[in-house]
């Protein structure tokens, strides 16, 4: 049945259940989520910000990670669209008593809540979790899986200053092995028709990656020539220890952005990073505040919108036969 | 299932397809049984009628062989009888096949000392179903430091010996055992992984593992511990047999190992010759398996090895696993499937694809098995143990929870079609699994 129909032909034509990842989605249900992201820009940036759209919706934020950024951005996405959010961090509570993720699973399920957006520090767990409820399922966030969300907003920060994604050249920096912001980003921007480019030392480029269709570069300065966008990844505090690298200061001196190294970039190229920032280990405090090329709070900006198009897309879902579980 | 006890009897098995590995058998034949032993096996038998004081099984031209050797699975009991106890192991070998099998010693408690040697075999043999050996630990405890009492294990009933989940990862530690256990002419088997390589990996490293955002095992920490392991034993002169090998490169290094005359030996399990690292899929748990499932190239080297004779046997690798450790995130899930009701099946697919000839790939779960652990098993001959399977080769079937008998569900070839079905199991004389029509 197709999810298009009658009087609604402006809407969804994202039409799964589910947002679990970005890998597999055709560029118009990227575009489409992009689209409807776009309405609610300029609606946050009025001083009446709330809207209706969600009235009676129940949204848990389920997280077994810590997050304030995300679980922030999702809460006033719902907020704003009427919605009742709750926020459940899992990591210190039923985990250490035993419970499993399908109980917690099935337990929340039992309490009829419309959408679920579910962080957890393990790839694969937020599908497994979306296979035993009833609801909607938004991943905020799964391992070294993926991160939708943070992909969409990067998408919708370059778009609205670039026009388009279709040819731009973007090079990821720093942690891809470990990074789901940098999985979701590459299968979004391949699928919009950007040129990728991946530069990290050796030990954080995870094996095979290339096969994705993106380029690997170990050297900065050749990486970031003449790119369009320069999207910097998160070094996490677990992995300064973890032997990837001998230490911060030469992990800066060769992977962190200052602005000899990005010289090389294009003039006019953005700078961006899904926070939390360490300034001077993988970026520049100058470089991070420069004005005129950081959109980086621009970014946490986009990110309310396009959680508040998500949530509105796939609660319309819940209402219509959906095509597939995806 | 039907019992038949009468066991002093004479039973004719006739009108069969005989498939004897040992003696390169496969000729219309059949079997006569005394009690619990074999008296006459051949090409031609009952030519002219069964004997009029035998009981007669008919065979209908279904193939008759020895009862699998199945040289490494894991039983549950003692320690995780939640997961499977002998009782249901032993009911799920019979349902497969086997007759005789070789657990390994990751029991709670540990099988690094006799009396937990004797519990097995007395708690396996009251079944009266399948024949459970056991591996006696390499090291106390299976923790890598201190030899186990081999010797005195190896009177007890241990066959052999490995640390069984664990690689023997201290080379001194290694070189010791090997050493040691050649004073009594014991054989060391070693699942070949280097740990430090392996460690958080939880599936072979490469693009699916990259895309799925989990951490990988590379293929090398496989052949770094067999490359190893090759040289401690040209230095100790010790026997060495490595379990369950999966890439193409540890498979080389045997190889060139046994043209230089070295005493190793190796087995595979059916999941790394039938399936590769793609099975994983969405994160399906009942693919996660130590080692990992491999690239395709892997899989086909390991069939290579198969029917160029490099690997010497094909173990079940049968690891139950409950639902609460299987239902889990990947990363949390534990490594393992079950095999023992897909053993003979899944071999089959060699034969079935036209890469072995079922006299060859019957070997691999029989007679050469049998003999790699010194178990009086696997052949056909007067006076050994009426120990026999008859089976279809060409019946076809699905892989489902309810067809198998094991207490734990977790076989990596769920939903999987075969072909080949175990008709009836006989052991020490008895019929103790008759399929029902």
């Amino acid at each position: 049945m197709p999810a298009m129909q009658d009087g609604s032909s402006d809407r969804v034509s994202y039409s799964h259940r589910h947002l679990l990842g970005i890998e597999g989605l055709s560029p118009s249900e990227i575009t489409a989520l992009l689209d409807r992201s776009e309405t609610y820009v300029e609606q946050n940036r009025q001083t009446d910000k709330k809207k209706s759209l969600l009235r009676g919706r129940t949204i848990i934020n389920l997280f077994f990670e810590n997050s304030t950024r995300t679980r922030t951005s999702f809460e006033l996405a719902g907020k704003r669209l009427g919605g009742d959010v709750i926020n459940m961090s899992v990591s210190t509570s039923s985990i250490k008593k035993g419970e499993t993720l399908i109980d917690t699973a099935m337990t929340l399920n039992a309490m009829h809540p419309d959408v679920l957006v579910v962080r957890h520090p393990n790839s694969g767990a937020v599908k497994l979790l979306s296979e035993k409820v009833n609801c909607a399922v938004i991943n905020a966030g799964d391992g070294s899986h993926e991160h939708p969300t943070q992909a969409l907003l990067d998408a919708l920060t370059i778009r609205r200053r670039r026009g388009t994604l279709q040819g731009l050249l973007v090079a990821i920096c720093g942690d891809i092995a470990h990074s789901r912001v940098a999985r979701s980003n590459i299968h979004l921007l391949l699928a919009m028709g950007a040129r990728v480019r991946l530069i990290a030392p050796a030990t954080l480029i995870p094996s095979g990656i290339e096969r994705l269709g993106v380029e690997v570069f170990h050297d900065m300065a050749a990486g970031l020539k003449d790119v369009d966008i320069v999207m910097m990844l998160r070094l996490q505090q677990e992995r300064m220890q973890g032997g990837f690298f001998p230490s911060v200061r030469e992990y800066f001196n060769f992977f962190g952005l200052d602005y000899p190294k990005l010289a090389n970039a294009k003039a006019d190229a953005l700078i961006m990073h899904p926070g939390p920032m360490n300034r001077g280990v993988e970026i520049d405090a100058e470089v991070a505040d420069d004005f005129g090329r950081s959109v980086i709070r621009e970014q946490v900006e986009m990110g309310v919108a396009v959680r508040m198009a998500c949530l509105e897309i796939l609660t319309e879902n819940l209402d219509r036969p959906v095509e597939t579980n995806l | 299932m039907a019992a038949d006890t009468n066991p002093q009897g004479r039973i004719a098995y006739v009108n069969a397809r005989l498939l004897d590995p040992a003696s390169g058998t496969d000729a219309p034949g059949g079997v006569l049984t005394e009690g619990e032993h074999i008296v006459d096996a051949g090409a031609g038998l009952f030519a002219d009628g069964a004997p009029a004081d035998a009981e007669v099984v008919y065979c209908a031209g279904a193939c008759l062989a020895p009862g699998l050797v199945d040289i490494r699975m894991h039983t549950g009991e003692p320690g995780q009888e939640h997961k499977e106890t002998l009782a249901t192991a032993v009911r799920a070998a019979v349902a497969g096949g086997v007759t005789s099998m070789v657990c390994l010693p990751n029991t709670e408690p540990v099988i690094d000392d006799m009396s937990t040697v004797e519990f097995v075999a007395r708690r396996a043999r009251k079944h009266g179903l399948a024949k459970v050996y056991c591996y006696g630990a390499v090291t106390k405890g299976l923790a890598g430091k201190e030899l186990s009492e081999m010797g005195m294990l190896a009177e007890s009933g241990a066959v052999a010996f490995t640390d069984g989940l664990k690689a023997v990862a201290n080379a001194r530690v290694m070189r010791r055992a090997l050493d040691y256990a050649g004073t009594f002419g014991l054989l060391i088997v070693q699942h070949a992984e280097e740990p430090a390589l392996a460690k958080g990996g939880m599936m072979t490293s490469g693009e699916t593992a990259t895309r799925l955002g989990l951490d990988g095992i590379p293929a090398q920490a496989e052949v770094i511990m067999v490359d190893r392991d090759i040289r401690l034993v040209e230095l100790t002169g010790g026997r060495l047999h490595f379990a369950h090998l999966s890439t193409g490169d540890s498979l080389d290094a045997v190889r060139r190992a046994k043209a230089r005359g070295l005493k190793i030996t190796c087995d595979t399990a059916p999941p790394y010759f039938a399936l590769n690292e793609l099975a994983v899929g969405d994160y399906r748990t009942f693919a996660k398996l130590s080692p990992p499932l491999r690239t395709e190239a892997d899989r086909q080297a390991v069939i290579a090895a198969l029917m160029d004779g490099t690997i010497d046997a094909i173990a079940s690798d049968h690891l139950p696993e409950d639902e609460e450790s299987k239902r889990l995130p990947f990363a949390e899930a534990a490594c393992g499937g079950t095999g023992l009701e897909t053993l003979l099946a899944v071999t089959l697919e060699l034969v079935h694809n036209g890469q072995m000839e079922l006299l060859a790939a019957l070997d691999l779960i029989t007679a050469k098995p049998a003999r790699l652990m010194g178990l009086a098993a696997g052949a056909l001959v007067p006076g050994a143990a009426a120990d026999l399977v008859l089976f279809d080769p060409e019946a076809g079937w699905k892989v489902t929870e309810e067809r198998l008998h094991s207490k734990s569900k977790n076989s990596p070839f769920d939903g999987r079609p075969v072909q080949g079905q175990v008709l009836r199991t006989v052991v020490d004389g008895r019929s103790v699994f008759v399929r029902e029509p």
